[in-house]
């Protein structure tokens, strides 16, 4: 039961801070964009420190700048969640207890992986899992570790950064708000337009939500184009895209 | 605002841990699998449109589009998030200063 070799675990820590500087600096705009919308400082901050998932952190203040709401603020951000859950399954099986017996991780633990279960992080452990041997195993817990402090701390310290920036501005909301959380979603979309069909559910799911915005309240189109575009999509039981962790690292 | 941020963040919790803690088997078929791979696109995409074209007078063309178009070369270009962010909304304030959108 040795440990990882020093060369694996140098290559695992600068990995990890590359990827911890590149959503340091995503989190910025996260916080700028956060405290424009009308969330406070600590109310932005608690967003970073506790959902802790990009996407839906963007996607719910982006309900709440659009007027959508509570109740559909909370229910689209824990719809953009609900691939976390699926990451979680994947990593059960792949981290390992500090011992390195091959045991899976339990209490708090497993309490705080769980918190740590993001795209990122999920990425980095499959880029070491390997055949899923004693040896890789370790490596991949010691690059999921590494990630998710990276990516949690430089995470919250640049939301903290934006939050203030933003905060500091007389009227943050003047500033072309409107057209940066679109932008927001454009840029977390990008990297999962991998092929034709995702193009397709993509567009289809756009217009279906563009088409029923006159008839239903703020928010409410998105998640109902969003559901008739996958339900059609499954429906047709075309090949699903992606959706390894690995494509789907935020920028 | 507070409720709904902490209970966001507690659902967006417990969602993560449910994936450690149920049997593989649960969440594992097919079709739940695609269509936790879909949903974050179709939702995403969703924003998106809506967020862009939709205002107080219906669907409009403004400032907003010209913005995710410059965030759009931004992204191609391999800009990072905050710049892509900061191009879409320099664009919008410039052209609303110049009098359009």
């Amino acid at each position: 039961m040795s440990e990882p070799g020093p060369a694996a675990g140098r290559e695992i820590r600068a990995r990890a801070l590359s990827i911890g500087v590149a959503v340091g600096a995503y989190a910025i705009g996260f916080g700028a964009v956060s405290v424009a919308a009308g969330l406070d400082v600590l109310q932005t901050q608690a967003l970073s420190a506790l959902m802790f998932t990009g996407a839906s952190q963007f996607a719910f203040v982006g309900v709440v700048a659009a007027g959508g709401g509570a109740v559909v603020a909370i229910a689209t951000a824990l719809l953009l969640g609900l691939r976390n859950g699926l990451y979680g399954l994947h990593l059960a099986g792949v981290l390992t207890t500090p011992t390195g017996d091959g045991g899976r991780l339990r209490g708090w633990l497993r309490a705080g992986s769980a918190q740590f279960t993001i795209d990122e992080s999920t990425a980095m452990a499959m880029a070491y899992e390997g055949t899923r041997t004693p040896e890789s195993r370790r490596l991949a817990t010691r690059a999921f570790w590494a990630t998710g402090w990276s990516v949690y701390l430089l995470w919250n310290a640049g939301t903290l950064l934006g939050a203030l920036g933003a905060a500091s501005l007389s009227q943050p909301e003047a500033l072309g708000l409107d057209a940066a959380i679109p932008a927001g979603f454009l840029a977390l979309l990008w990297p999962r337009l991998v092929d034709r069909p995702t193009w397709a559910l993509a567009v289809a799911a756009g217009l279906a939500a563009l088409l029923l915005a006159p008839l239903l309240r703020p928010g409410l189109p998105v998640l109902a184009g969003a559901g008739i575009a996958v339900a059609v999509a499954l429906w047709l039981g075309r090949d699903a895209p992606g959706g390894t962790p690995a494509e789907l690292v935020d920028p | 605002m507070w409720p709904a941020v902490l209970v966001a963040s507690v659902g967006a919790y417990l969602t993560k841990l449910a994936g450690h803690l149920l049997p593989g088997t649960v969440l594992e078929r097919p079709t739940v699998r695609r269509a936790t791979a879909l949903l974050p696109i179709a939702l995403l995409s969703a924003l998106l449109f809506v967020q862009t074209f939709w205002g107080p007078d219906g669907v409009s063309v403004d400032a907003r589009l010209a913005g995710v178009a410059v965030a759009v070369v931004a992204l191609r270009l391999r800009a990072p998030f905050l710049v892509v962010v900061l191009s879409a909304a320099v664009t919008a304030a410039l052209l609303r200063l110049a009098g359009w959108g």
